[in-house]
């Protein structure tokens, strides 16, 4: 039998016939890497999480033309810069005047299935237009004109560069909603875009695009670069104050996760280094016995060593599982959202583990090899 | 040249004279017993020949060697190589089988060779036994283990510190016997007992009184064999 052998014969004895003490310095290590790597998981996931909660408060992008307007496929190429990931919605809006019994109205052409992804906030009394020649009535117009659920309106449009003498393109729809927001939409009327396309008879044009990217400020500064390099009929902005109110709490955030891990790595090496020290100092007697029967200072350091950074391999595997389940058990509970595996952090937590462990070995057991073996064998 | 010469040897501890101007040769393959009452410093005098404590004043060789001026890690490679330490409380390693335990010394020593390690246990009448833990033996099994530890090295002397005083009689005739064959192979033997039946197994006792000692007899009628009184 090899010397090595005969090592990993002692140190593996050691933890598996004396479990029930190395179970306590096992649970020590294992919660503090529970602890450690839910962090981490949290740490990196705040920024997608929090990102999640942020896109409830609107588009963070605006697209408009430099002049006028631009077109769908213009739009649509913007977007595919965009990974699809990223991408929470975009949503279209073309804006004409219409009347409504004869009283001017600007009435909004657009995607409502888009409009629920980008603008989550707006209260809506009543149901979302689902089919063509249903009408979202915004607060004020539907109070003015003395609008009500369900019932019909007819939408009057006079093209430009027409005769006076050319009748109105008109279109009646059936009232589905009435749109509260505390803000200007409350002053618009909703359709489907392709009825107000049909209404003024020309299509494809947007005048502009709310847009939801879930994302760093980097990435958002990244994304409208591209979009206005490489697609110069559109003009991309960021909506500051989201966009900067959303980095300033992320960036607190996170710094709040990094300082309570650094506490917790504090506290946890700590903990590991005074339960290693009840263990090692409960085996004086052997580690004299060792020293007696020939065992230098060297090779004792390297077998208790070798048994602490085991249980800290143990600990990290452990703690790298049940620390996922702690990251997924806050994430469900504080943002209401699962989060997923990262497989980096499974080598790096049980890593982690061995090196806080064998540091916290490291004096226990270097003052435990000073130990005199005619002291401690001596009796008692 | 005797294999083990004290010279002098003081161990003093403030006022007390543990050993008090000891002088004391053994020569190579001798069996010596130590004898004396309690705290006459027959355990201090054992430890500094084990290389584990060093006296205040005198010359301790061993092989020629001062062991009284050699570094501790010196003293461990001695240790290590030329002595085989039996204790009264049977230190084992309660976790390591009893092969397990007497393969530790041969890993600190060169390799470990469980085969080896295995005729040891043989020897000590304990080959049925070599994959229990100390826990699962019995007190003269325990110490068994100790003696076929201390010989797997072929150490040149065997110390030890009343080896029978924790034992039965029947254990410790079978301790008594595995020193005889010792002897017979030519282990030099060191043994410290209050017991007189184990004193007069061996050919040659030292009687220890305040650290001095005060009366050495040679055995005349030496066998090797334990004779009950
Ligand atoms: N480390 C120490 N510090 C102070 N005094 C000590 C120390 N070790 C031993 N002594 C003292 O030295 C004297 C001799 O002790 P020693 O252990 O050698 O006795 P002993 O002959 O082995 O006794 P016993 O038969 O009871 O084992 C005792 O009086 C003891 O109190
Ligand atoms: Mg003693």
């Amino acid at each position: 039998m090899t010397k090595r052998k005969m090592y990993v014969r002692m140190i593996t004895a050691s933890l598996i016939r004396r479990r029930s003490r190395m179970l306590v310095a096992l649970l020590a290590i294992a919660i503090g890497a529970t602890i450690l790597s839910g962090l981490v998981t949290i740490y990196y996931d705040v920024p997608r999480q929090m990102g999640a909660q942020f896109r409830n408060y609107g588009a963070n992008m605006i697209l408009t033309a430099p002049e006028g307007s631009f077109r769908r496929e213009e739009m649509e190429a913007g977007l595919a810069i965009v990974t699809p990931a990223d991408l929470v919605g975009a949503t279209p809006f073309r804006y004409e005047t219409v009347r409504i019994h004869e009283q001017p109205v600007m009435a909004a052409g657009t995607d409502m299935e888009s409009v629920k992804k980008t603008s989550p906030y707006w209260l809506i009394d009543g149901e979302w237009p689902e089919k063509n020649e249903e009408i979202l009535i915004g607060e004020n117009i539907a109070e003015n004109l003395n609008l009500k659920l369900g019932t019909t309106v007819t939408l009057n449009f006079t093209p430009e560069n027409t005769a006076e003498t050319l009748l109105d393109n008109t279109l009646d729809f059936t009232v589905k909603g009435i749109l509260s927001t505390g803000g200007s939409e409350e002053d618009y009327v909703y359709i489907p875009m392709e009825d107000l396309e049909a209404l003024t008879g020309i299509s494809g044009e947007i005048d502009v695009a709310e847009v939801s990217i879930s994302s760093t400020a980097d990435g958002l500064n990244n994304y409208m670069e591209q979009i206005n390099t490489q697609i110069p009929s559109v003009h991309a902005r960021l909506v500051k104050r989201v966009t900067a109110s959303e980095t300033t709490v992320l960036s607190k955030l996170q710094a709040l996760v990094l300082l309570v891990t650094v506490v917790v790595l504090a506290l946890t090496m700590i903990c590991v280094a005074t339960t290693m020290t009840a263990v090692v100092t409960e085996r004086r007697r052997e580690i004299g016995l060792r020293k007696a029967i020939g065992a230098s200072d060297a090779s004792i350091l390297q077998e208790f060593m070798g048994e602490g950074m085991l249980l800290g391999g143990f600990g990290g595997i452990l703690g790298s599982g049940l620390g996922f389940a702690f990251a997924q058990f806050v994430s469900v509970h504080v943002f209401s959202s699962t989060i997923t595996l990262r497989p980096l952090l499974v080598p790096i937590t049980i890593l982690v583990s061995i090196v806080i462990t064998g540091i916290a070995c490291l004096l226990p057991i270097k003052s435990a090899t000073k130990v005199d073996p005619a002291l401690v064998l001596k009796g008692e | 040249m005797s294999l083990l010469e004290l010279k002098n040897v003081y161990k003093i501890y403030g006022d007390l004279h543990a050993l008090d101007d000891v002088s004391l040769k053994v020569e190579k393959g001798e069996w010596l017993a130590i004898m004396g009452p309690s705290g006459s410093g027959k355990s201090t005098m054992m430890n500094i020949i084990g290389c584990m404590d060093k006296p205040s004043k005198g010359e301790v060789l061993l092989d020629g060697v001062n062991i009284a001026v050699e570094s501790a890690k010196n003293l461990t490679n001695i240790r290590r190589d030329k002595i085989g330490l039996i204790f009264q409380q049977f230190h084992l390693v309660n976790y390591l089988t009893a092969v397990e335990n007497v393969m530790l010394a041969q890993y600190y020593h060169s390799i470990p060779d469980e085969k080896e390690a295995l005729e040891a246990l043989e020897r000590v009448g304990l080959a049925d036994r070599a994959k229990h833990l100390p826990s699962q033996l019995s007190g003269g099994e325990q110490q068994r283990v100790c003696v076929a530890r201390a010989l797997i090295n072929h150490p040149e002397i065997i110390l030890a510190d009343e080896p029978t005083g924790n034992l039965d009689d029947a254990n410790e005739e079978i301790v008594v016997e595995l020193f005889r064959k010792l002897h017979e192979e030519g282990t030099t033997l060191i043994v410290v007992t209050h017991d007189p039946e184990v004193a007069e197994t061996a050919q040659r006792m030292v009687v220890l009184r305040n650290g001095k000692i005060s009366k050495e007899t040679v055995n005349e009628h030496f066998t090797g064999h334990i004779r009950f009184h």
